[in-house]
């Protein structure tokens, strides 16, 4: 059960939010012009990251916004939250 | 008063003004408060608790704690009962009733004794090995093995108790109450940070409670005393007791079980107290304090009634004032049973002696020992326990120079108690579930915490810190330091002065070297509670097992509620010499939560019966149950199922509430529909995007069907948008999708699209809505309606229109589920009751019906309406349905667009959307039936489909199915076989619309 830094209301637990998966995943501009490896890619793939992980988390049961997180999936270290368009901040785990 | 025969004259912590009955195995007993049910069995010399697991050896208790692995008893009887209890923490109340467990028939008569004798039968692997072939064979060993296994028995009615759970943050949490974790709360409580400190006893002190060296000028126990005193006066301060920290999970959280009322007899319990309370702790620092368990010797016979831990030992002596026996003879490779033996000498004890395996011993313990004029065996072996059901003495021989093997002749020693000590184990689980790694020892023989993760000290015995003053000392720096971590100033108490003998040197001893090979001669047990011994772990060895985890799993060594307590290292030290690789190079198994087990009620907590889960209910609710409704749970709503009247059945209710709609008219109640009112500049886009169709020519009070895809290009929610100006509209939602969608909006508008202008607002509970279908729902509208003209020319299919109803101001939406002229009203939700009964006194004169959801089924499965969920599964696409008219070619993008060209979404076999008709019109296929394409004697059968939803349709006259059936679009008039739970039906493949195709009634 993490303590999460909601950007928006301070730290609160994890049951009140949801976890969206990785972040800073962009939806192509054309996928038409993708092939069906590249669009399977951005639908299906994601990173599996042993150490820093950027994820998107919603406070569904409090203010409902979406944010990203940096964690730690080795330590589950919440390094940083952040709001949605702004850039990730430099961490190394 | 009967005699307890084992109790000391004087001494221990129970209050002997408080005498106190209780009974064991259907006898009365007696005994007193701050006794536990262990420490009262044995001073009336109750030696026989159990019987063991696999052998169904006779057993008596080993320890004094947590650890015990023995005396596990069914406390109590029918709704109070609780199996699996472990005797040495019941602590004993006035009419405590126990049983023994494991022990079927009885403790004294053991059926189960046989396979002692044919112990070749249960080796390790034993399950594995001769149950797994021939299944069958299983099926009829299992009732017995299980009434063997003794688990104990659930209560079967509900449990009575209440529990509770507490949410809390702290600066500092210690876990432990004796001296390392009092001296640490008591730093960090002086530095005034909050501090909870959290013990399993009943009173603080941890190892004082049985410690008989003085800390400053006080008995250790008035100095623990003097502590908790001061802790509790500090404004912050909270010290939890009989409360076990069994789970240290993420971000410093910790799980407390707390008993609260567990040690009062049933008839002091009351209601307004609960029987236990969840404590979630969320903590700036930890401290664990969590103290070290003695470890067991491993020797032929080492589990006769009588052999037990001499920590133990000490404790029934100091604290409980019980002697174990009449006679004790100590086995030892380590100072730790020479403070047993002057302990119990000095309470009048006959001690007959140490055997110690180590040789040239000196030191001030073994001098002390001298001096009483106990003998010590130096350089000595235990190799046979004797006794039948309790012990009567033992043999020992001198080691042989190399120290592998044993010399010379037997001797025997005669004693009732064998108390032994095979070195400490720091507990060091709750560290390990913190994600901790441990290092091992070599000097000190055991596990000890290395660099925690998370923000933790370790201090006391749980570092591996045995000495009293090391404890208090550590405990000083750690509150400190904690307190300092969390954000206080803090300053290191004064050490008191504490006078204790030096340790010498524990010899690294685990299975005590013997006459015989470990397989001939008596047992050598190292999981008591599982009946593990060390030839079940040489075996595994033999047999390739190279790992811990598998040894465990294979031997289950550590499983049960032990989780490698007493047995995990010298189960460890036997691999080790088996495998020939060092300990460390091992490692060891998993410390998994919880620490002691956790009773369900207090996980449960408040979260149980009608708290379980929300029930929502629409405000037309009290209508349907006072109108003999049965419901149907949909999510979390509950929604009338059908309405039967004069003891119909379902069938026959479901038949006259589709007659009623297709002849004249029923009524629904839809409050339950999902509703998102969505507003803004850009909601036209927002709509164009997550729908498959296009919204640019919808005119205002028009509504239009549209198909959600994830961007896996499969279907995920329906349902119908209306718009009610430029920049509002109103989407439609299925009955509990409303949350998800509204979710799946709101997480492309925030993370994707953050230059759209669309707020998006769930009011499905905010109206309430009545859905009348059927001819003659015009005709009770227009009764109903000033303000709207109900014509078709003017109210066509598909539109909306807003005004009075019954004089309730109104949304009034022409669409239709049901096939038929049919309107749903929408009122704000506190006049849905006045709306429902205007439409149902109004249409009386046409014999208004209610219907319920199965009809609603029906009538939209006549009418070939998909639901998403039954005969969508997350893999459906809309041209899997049939419905390629929704997709927009003109549209250049969507969500899940690009996937509707994947290669595997074009092929021509996917399933497809189809209707069946059963060549018996009378034949209702089961949902979930398979279409398949050849019959064989029994399955499995080559499989090309299956039955998504099926019916007997009131207004076709036959039964109806809608199927996913391979290459289904182009199978139109085909014969397919279905197999249907045994039966196999012949069906002809047909369109899934079956009730008029051409939609002139719905358009009426
Ligand atoms: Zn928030």
């Amino acid at each position: 059960m993490f303590q999460i830094d909601c950007p928006f209301c301070g730290p609160r637990w994890q049951v009140e939010f949801v976890c969206g998966g990785e972040a800073h995943i962009e939806r192509p501009i054309n996928p038409d012009m993708l092939s069906d490896d590249e669009w399977a890619d951005y639908v299906f793939m994601r990173t599996n990251s042993k150490g820093m992980h950027y994820e998107r988390w919603c406070h569904i049961h409090g203010c409902r916004q979406w944010f990203n997180a940096a964690r730690d999936t080795v330590s589950d270290k919440i390094h940083a939250t952040y709001r949605m368009g702004e850039k990730p901040p430099e961490l190394s785990s | 008063m009967k005699q307890q025969p084992y109790r000391l004259p004087t001494g221990g912590r129970i209050e002997r003004n408080r005498p106190i009955s209780f009974v064991y195995d259907g006898r009365p007993y007696d005994g007193f408060i701050g006794d536990t049910l262990a420490s009262a069995l044995l001073a009336n010399g109750v030696r026989l608790v159990g019987r063991s697991f696999k052998y169904h050896r006779p057993r008596g208790v080993m320890t004094a704690g947590s650890n015990e692995p023995n005396a596990i008893v069914q406390l109590e009887t029918g709704a109070y009962a609780e199996p699996n209890t472990r005797a040495t923490q019941v602590e004993l109340y006035d009419g405590l009733t126990a049983a023994s467990q494991n022990c079927w028939p009885s403790v004294g008569f053991d059926f189960g004794a046989w396979t002692s004798h044919f112990s070749d039968l249960f080796p390790a692997g034993f399950y594995y090995k001769t149950f797994m072939w021939p299944r069958s064979a299983w099926m009829r060993y299992e009732y017995f093995i299980r009434r063997m296994a003794g688990l104990g028995s659930s209560p079967r009615v509900p449990d009575p108790d209440r529990y509770e759970k507490m949410h809390t943050h702290c600066d500092v949490l210690v876990v432990g109450s004796g001296p390392a974790g009092l001296s640490a709360a008591l730093a960090a409580g002086r530095a005034g940070a909050r501090v909870i400190l959290v013990d399993e006893q009943n009173e603080v002190g941890g190892s004082l409670l049985e410690e008989t060296i003085a800390i400053g000028n006080d008995p250790a126990m008035s100095w623990a005393n003097k502590v908790r005193e001061e802790l509790i006066a500090l404004p912050e301060t909270r010290v939890l007791l009989r409360s076990t920290a069994y789970g240290y999970y993420d971000h410093n959280l910790v799980m407390i079980s707390q008993r609260v009322s567990d040690h009062l007899g049933l008839s002091e319990r009351s209601t307004d107290i609960p029987r236990q309370i969840l404590w979630k702790v969320r903590a700036k620092e930890v401290v664990l304090a969590t103290g070290a368990h003695e470890r067991p010797l491993i020797f032929p016979d080492n589990d006769r009634p009588g052999v037990m831990l001499a920590s133990a030992a000490r404790s029934y002596v100091n604290r409980y004032a019980v002697k174990p026996g009449s006679s004790a003879i100590f086995f030892t490779n380590n100072d730790s049973a020479y403070k047993a033996a002057l302990d119990m000498h000095a309470a009048g004890m006959r001690v007959s002696g140490i055997i110690d395996v180590r040789s040239d011993i000196s030191g001030s313990w073994a001098q002390s020992v001298r001096d009483a004029g106990i003998p010590i065996f130096e350089n000595q072996v235990v190799v046979a326990t004797h006794g039948k059901s309790g012990l009567k003495g033992v043999s020992v021989m001198k080691l042989n120079p190399s120290g592998d093997g044993v010399d010379g002749v037997t001797q025997r020693v005669h004693g009732d108690v064998l108390c032994m000590s095979g070195g400490w184990s720091p507990v060091v689980h709750l560290f390990s579930q913190s994600r901790g790694k441990l290092n091992f020892d070599v000097a000190k023989n055991c596990f000890v915490p290395g660099t925690p993760v998370q923000a933790s000290i370790t201090v006391g015995a749980c570092n591996g810190s045995f000495l009293l003053s090391d404890c208090l000392r550590e405990g000083f720096l750690a509150g400190t330091e904690a307190a300092k971590n969390a954000g206080f100033e803090a300053i290191v108490p004064d050490l008191p002065d504490v006078q204790e003998p030096e340790l010498t040197e524990e010899r690294a001893v685990w299975e005590t070297p013997n006459r015989l090979p470990s397989g001939r001669g008596g047992k050598r047990f190292i999981d008591f509670q599982n009946d593990v011994t060390s030839r079940d772990v040489e075996l595994a060895a033999r047999e390739g097992y190279l790992s811990v985890e598998h040894l465990k799993r294979y031997t289950t060594l550590g499983m049960g509620t032990d989780q490698g307590k007493l047995s995990n290292v010298n189960g460890l030290a036997v691999f080790s010499r088996c495998t020939g690789h060092d300990i460390p190079a091992l490692g060891v198994t998993t410390f998994r939560p919880p620490y002691t087990p956790v009773t369900f009620g207090v996980i449960g907590g408040r979260d149980v019966d009608h708290l379980f889960d929300p029930v929502r209910k629409t405000p037309m609710h009290e209508w349907h149950v006072s109108s003999g409704a049965l419901f149907e749970d949909v999510g979390q709503w509950k929604r009338p199922h059908y309405y039967p009247q004069d003891g119909e059945d379902m069938a026959a209710a479901v038949k006259r509430e589709c007659e009623a709609v297709g002849s004249t008219v029923g009524i629904a109640d839809a409050s339950t529909l999902g509703k998102l009112d969505l507003r803004g500049p850009d909601v036209k886009k927002l709509l164009n995007w997550v729908y498959t169709n296009a919204w640019n020519k919808l005119e205002t009070d028009r509504c239009r069907y549209g198909l959600m895809l994830g961007e896996n290009g499969m279907v995920f929610d329906d349902g119908v948008t209306t718009k009610l100006s430029d920049e509002h509209y109103l989407m439609s939602t299925t009955s509990g999708g409303a949350g998800h969608v509204h979710q799946w909006l709101e997480e492309w508008l925030q993370c994707e699209w953050l230059d759209m202008k669309v707020w998006v607002t769930n009011i499905t509970t905010q109206y309430a809505v009545a859905q009348i279908s059927g001819p003659r729902a015009r005709d009770l509208l227009a009764e109903l309606t000033s303000d709207i003209d109900v014509s078709p020319q003017a109210f066509p299919f598909m539109s909306m229109r807003c005004g009075t109803v019954a004089g309730i101001s109104a949304r009034v939406f022409r669409i239709s589920f049901s096939g038929e002229l049919s309107y749903e009203i929408n009122v704000p939700a506190n006049k849905g009751m006045a709306l429902w009964r205007a439409l149902m006194s109004c249409g009386q004169k046409y014999n208004i019906t209610p219907y319920g959801t199965e009809s609603m089924h029906v009538l939209r499965a006549e009418k070939g309406f998909i639901i998403v969920g039954e005969e969508t599964d997350g893999t459906v696409t809309p041209m899997d349905l049939g419905m390629d008219w929704i997709v927009s070619k003109a549209k250049k993008n969507f969500l899940g667009k690009r996937s509707l060209s994947r290669s595997d979404i074009i092929k021509s076999d996917r399933k497809q959307l189809v209707g069946l008709l059963t060549d018996n019109p009378d034949y209702v296929l089961g949902v979930g039936a398979q279409i398949v394409s050849q019959i064989n004697e029994s399955p499995p059968m080559p499989m090309e489909g299956h039955v998504t939803s099926s019916y007997y349709g009131p207004r076709v006259g036959r039964s109806i199915a809608m199927a996913l059936l391979s290459g289904g679009l182009k199978r139109q008039g085909e014969t397919v076989t279905v197999w249907d739970r045994g039966n196999i039906v012949r069906a002809k493949v047909s369109s899934p619309v079956f009730y008029d195709r051409d939609g002139d009634r719905m358009n009426a």
